[in-house]
């Protein structure tokens, strides 16, 4: 926040809009007031938080790919690290800038590589089948919680090598996390208020000794033993994976179903051609962008859409606003399983784009490949409930039938 | 602009004039090559623009870099000694006639 008042900081140029991106009624629904950012110019300054904001897609791809100038090290989130002590130590990947950040990325990108994810796909498909097959059988459940948050778990946790007892406080303290790159409002102060058992936990579980032989935590161990990471930073790297590796693809299987749900053309392609499967995820994550927003801060006065903002100044990246741009993309309110979609925000950008999008993308595709093998009809039997998140976008419920194909 | 010639798993050849300074999987996504899947946008993660380059080629690319090198491990179709990802090579005036096979999968 800047604390030396408004209005001699931002520059007459650039459009002050009243929009509180963290409110619940923006949560309910915030296209409209991302269509009214867009369209008020390619930077915004939103006075309820004192932030900068980019919600146009060349803005957010922009500041996504200078590093240098838009920093992560004083934090991806509205509390700027080096005014304000972070409410936990930070990440020694996504709270880091070059040159410390190129090390620890280099470790995580080996951990999830694509070699990686080709010795882990059969058993993601076969327990996607699984899961599935359980669903058929029940007719009509839950699906955030019985498909986009049981199947995540039935997978994630095990490829990672954590033990068996405790795992219910991953998805609380993934929400948590999230929750406090808000700025200090009811979710992040009750977050934070409630996190102790949570924190305590995933400390515990990120030491060598608590993680199995083989999974990913045990791999980002083993890193310190050849030197490229020391044995005090691999806890905190998984820890990176414990925070970002579960939640938010709980949100993206969840933010697919709903798509597949209302869209029954859609689903009806997707039947038809299941190879299709890795794109209509791919889409869901366009199209609903789980991940909503991030946060950067300017180490030096720079200029972007015409404006300058000051060094120091906090910059709000709206991911899911840049990919509706209609700019940038064509019917952009379409969910559309065969668009071309390679270049979308959903997993961010340059250095600090998604690590794990791989495993994301594996546990998509799993999943709606054997949606479309096995399930002839997607019908919604309830209203979808909304969970508010002051970062990640999606579903508390979404009551769905299945019949068979 | 620069001429590059991508042949399909199907030996469907495609020219496209390719804007120089672009990389070689961005040039491809602009003319509507499909096979190039680019996944992860340009990044350097996800190994869906593997494309084998002619071997009258090869040569004449920038070095497969480490990163690149763990990378093409990955692939989904098989790698092969000609083997590279099309996001890490840049359209410039001496690559004029390049000719890259696109492999028949990528995920």
């Amino acid at each position: 926040m800047n604390p030396t008042g408004l209005s001699a900081a931002v520059a007459p140029a650039i459009p002050r809009l009243a929009i509180d991106p963290f409110s619940y009624a923006f949560f309910d629904d915030p296209y409209p007031a991302h269509q009214e950012m867009r369209e008020a110019g390619p930077v915004v300054y939103l006075d309820q938080w004192n932030v900068y904001g980019v919600a146009r897609y060349a803005e957010v791809y922009a500041v996504f790919n200078d590093p240098l100038t838009f920093c992560s090290s004083r934090g991806v989130g509205l509390s700027d690290f080096a005014k304000e002590k972070p409410w936990r130590p930070p990440s020694l990947i996504l709270e880091a800038d070059p040159p410390a950040h190129t090390r620890t990325r280099a470790v995580l990108s080996k951990v999830l590589s694509p070699a990686v994810m080709k010795r882990l796909r059969d058993g993601f498909m076969a327990a996607a089948d699984a899961k599935v097959d359980e669903l058929l059988a029940r007719g009509s459940f839950d699906a955030i919680p019985d498909l986009a948050e049981a199947y995540p778990l039935s997978v994630f946790p095990d490829a990672l090598g954590l033990q068996p007892e405790g795992r219910e406080h991953l998805i609380p303290y993934a929400s948590l996390v999230f929750n406090a790159f808000g700025p200090p409002n009811e979710l992040r102060q009750q977050a934070i208020e409630r996190s102790a058992p949570h924190q305590a936990y995933v400390t515990e579980q990120c030491q060598r000794d608590n993680l199995a032989p083989g999974g990913f935590g045990a791999c980002i161990h083993a890193f310190s033993d050849s030197g490229e990471i020391t044995s005090a930073e691999a806890p905190l790297l998984v820890r990176s994976l414990l925070s970002a590796g579960l939640d938010t693809t709980v949100y993206g299987i969840g933010a697919a179903v709903y798509c597949l749900a209302r869209f029954p053309d859609q689903w009806a392609r997707l039947r038809a051609d299941p190879s299709l499967a890795r794109n209509a995820f791919e889409e869901a994550v366009r199209f609903e962008s789980p991940v909503q927003t991030f946060f950067r801060t300017t180490t030096v006065d720079v200029e972007l859409g015409g404006v300058v903002i000051p060094e120091g100044e906090k910059v709000l990246m709206f991911l899911g606003a840049a990919n509706r741009d209609p700019r940038r993309w064509e019917q952009p309110d379409s969910y559309d399983v065969t668009r071309k979609v390679s270049g979308h925000v959903g997993f961010g950008s340059g250095i600090h784009m998604c690590v794990g999008q791989l495993v994301a993308r594996l546990e998509g595709e799993a999943v709606l490949t054997a949606l479309a093998r096995k399930v002839g009809t997607i019908t919604m039997s309830g209203t979808p409930k909304r969970r508010y998140n002051n970062t990640l976008r999606g579903l508390e419920s979404l009551p769905i039938t299945f019949t068979p194909a | 602009m620069t001429t590059i010639t991508f042949i399909h798993s199907d030996n469907r050849s495609q020219s496209v004039e390719a804007a120089d300074g672009d990389s070689l999987m961005l040039a491809a996504l602009t003319h509507g090559v499909d096979g190039i899947v680019a996944e992860c946008g340009g990044n350097a993660v996800c190994a869906t623009c593997h494309v084998y380059v002619d071997e009258a080629w090869t040569a004449k690319l920038d070095p497969v870099s480490d990163d690149e090198d763990a990378l093409l491990d990955g692939t989904a179709a098989e790698r092969l000694p000609n083997s590279r990802l099309s996001c890490q090579i840049k359209v410039r005036p001496a690559l004029a006639g390049l000719v890259v096979r696109i492999p028949d999968r990528q995920s």
